[in-house]
């Protein structure tokens, strides 16, 4: 992780702990890019549907716009908010969410109390109260946060574990030497056992030359690592060589 | 040290997907109930996710597992631990004749300090006004309202004899205008709790002194009739919703500051919360109504509407008022004990 990434540790009555990463304020401002887009846009479309009303009277026609503006500018964030469940249509695009600061739901109020002083945050122009908060403080609350006990946290996208990346149906060289893997297990830390894990489960993310040097690069640490003698490894890509290392480390 | 990780992959991953799709119906839907069956079935399934959690944080384990699995438990937590939506579901009836004057009265003493400021903001106005006619120019902010009363009076009763239309086709416009435009102001005093109270009571302050030199100015000149006349019917409910405006800063100040002081920041705000936010929804309510009589009776006068109708009208309304926020709701809080405990621990 990163030191500029901020997380939010909540430790569960169950004693589990999980993280929450905290949005950066250039991610919130592009949700909120969006969310003014589609206020404008939606905005149109009310103003089209309204147009008939001001044909019958000019004046009942320009009130109710009025009010109408209002009601969808201060109502919109409320209650995508609430149903949405923190979620924006701008907030869903950068994959952010409103979260309640104890990693429990949000309640109405909150996303009530969160979006009317959002007027203080904007002041004195350009969300300058908002953002200077939010940069101060350790979990980048906006006042507007800090009074409904809210956080603004990034999703990124987990697919669901898959388990193929050690390719267990395979016969494997390394398997029967238990000598050898019990000293692979004993010099491999967590993290390089990780890095090789991440490196096979990201294969189609990495570009196919970097790939093939990353490989060659793990093949050749773990086989020192491990003493692997080249007889066991013969014939095999440092790919698959790699394969076997890292399902010996988690079998 | 290190798990059985593809087993473990494999025999966990069905219980996940089976969690995960049920958090994500949940998350679809936010007035879902589940089934009992189905209720203990995800308390199940989120308890096996924190196992594994747990599990998986003790041994070496590929960090894209534990953030899958985290996101999970995660969700789940929201759900299980987290408070279902209590009474969100629309129910304007309920609101108006029970959560709203409960929330108010829950918090009076906020809203009597609201009401001292004005109070004492509207007797520094007049006070001001009074001894120094001047400075109604530097303390009135209204150009129409900064020249003699009598005459605008004697120019709006000769407009109306003279059946002049000049605010006709513009009332409706008018009167959204002024809901819109009182609403903020409104809202800017709660905001203003943000600021230890200190902005809400300036505001609090503030607009009592504009009325209070208002008040004084016409009152001086002999027309405390067409003033009574012209301001009680939208200021009987303008008013008092501004001053709710500014009981809901001050209960956020309150909070802020900290007066019940064991309880610590957070705390405090999430208990002060669902008053604020009820209350603000009441003023925002009351602004609405105000806007619709200000631009429709407000600004006719005699001898089209008699002033006496216009007085006998805003008085009744201010009556009305005053019942529906210190009595409507009652017998249901006494009935269910909530007045009592609430207002144990109501206060500013």
């Amino acid at each position: 992780m990163s030191a500029s990434v901020r997380r939010l540790r909540v430790t569960t009555p169950e004693g589990v702990e999980f993280s929450f990463r905290i949005a950066s304020p250039v991610l919130r401002l592009g949700a909120l890019m969006i969310d003014w887009a589609l206020i404008s846009s939606a905005w149109s479309v009310v103003a089209l549907l309204l147009k008939p009303l001001q044909l019958i009277s000019e004046d009942a026609g320009q009130g109710v716009m009025i009010v109408m503006y209002f009601v969808l500018s201060r109502g919109y964030d409320v209650m995508m908010d609430y149903s949405w469940r923190g979620q924006t249509v701008g907030k869903r695009v950068m994959r952010l969410r409103v979260v309640d600061a104890r990693g429990l739901r949000l309640t109405f109020a909150q996303c009530v109390m969160r979006n009317l002083l959002r007027f203080i945050d904007c002041l004195p122009l350009a969300y300058a109260v908002g953002g200077v908060a939010s940069l101060m403080s350790p979990r980048g609350q906006r006042l507007g946060d800090l009074a409904a006990g809210t956080i603004v946290v990034h999703e990124a996208r987990e697919p669901a574990p898959d388990a193929s990346v050690m390719d267990g149906q395979r016969y494997n060289s390394l398997r029967g030497q238990a000598a050898l893997v019990a000293r692979l297990r004993r010099e491999a830390t967590p993290e390089e056992a990780r890095a090789a894990w991440q490196a096979l489960a990201r294969r189609e993310q990495i570009e196919p030359s970097a790939r093939l040097a990353l490989y060659t690069e793990l093949a050749e640490y773990f086989r020192r690592l491990g003493q692997i003698p080249d007889a066991l490894l013969d014939g095999l890509t440092d790919e698959q060589q790699l394969r076997n290392v890292v399902d010996v480390l988690y079998r | 040290m290190i798990v059985n990780l593809d087993r473990f992959i494999q025999e966990e991953r069905p219980r996940w997907e089976r969690l995960d799709a049920v958090l994500r119906r949940l998350a679809d839907d936010p007035y879902a109930e589940l089934p009992v069956v189905e209720a203990r079935e995800l308390e199940g399934l989120y308890q096996r996710a924190c196992a594994d959690l747990a599990r998986l944080r003790t041994y070496a384990a590929d960090p894209g597992v534990r953030a899958y699995l985290e996101g999970l438990v995660a969700r789940g937590y929201a759900e299980i631990h987290g408070q279902r939506s209590t009474g969100v579901r629309v129910r304007p009836w309920a609101w108006l004749t029970r959560g709203f004057p409960q929330a108010f009265r829950r918090r009076a003493a906020a809203f009597w300090f609201a009401l001292a400021l004005m109070v004492a903001g509207s007797v520094f106005g007049s006070l001001a006004v009074a001894f120094d006619p001047d400075a109604k120019e530097v303390i009135m902010p209204f150009s129409h309202l900064q020249g003699d009363p009598a005459k605008r009076v004697a120019d709006e009763e000769k407009n109306e004899r003279e059946g002049d239309k000049h605010g006709e086709g513009r009332r409706a416009t008018f009167a959204g205008s002024l809901m819109v435009h009182n609403t903020q102001v409104t809202l800017t005093a709660m905001a203003m709790g943000l600021s230890a109270g200190v902005g809400t009571l300036v505001l609090m302050f503030y607009n009592g002194v504009i009325l209070g030199a208002v008040a004084i100015d016409y009152i001086n000149a002999g027309q405390s009739v067409f003033l009574a006349g012209w301001l009680l019917p939208h200021g009987s409910v303008e008013i008092p919703a501004m001053l709710i405006g500014g009981q809901a800063g001050f209960v956020l100040a309150g909070a802020l500051v900290g007066r019940r002081e064991r309880q610590p920041l957070g705390a405090r705000l999430r208990a002060a919360m669902p008053d604020v936010a009820t209350l603000c929804g009441g003023a925002a309510l009351l602004l609405v109504w105000a806007g619709i009589i200000e631009s429709f009776l407000s600004q006719h006068h005699e001898p089209v509407v008699p002033y006496m109708a216009k007085i006998a009208f805003g008085t009744a309304q201010l009556a009305g008022l005053i019942w529906w926020l210190t009595r409507s709701g009652e017998a249901a809080a006494v009935k269910t004990g909530e007045g009592k405990s609430k207002r144990k621990e109501g206060g500013v």
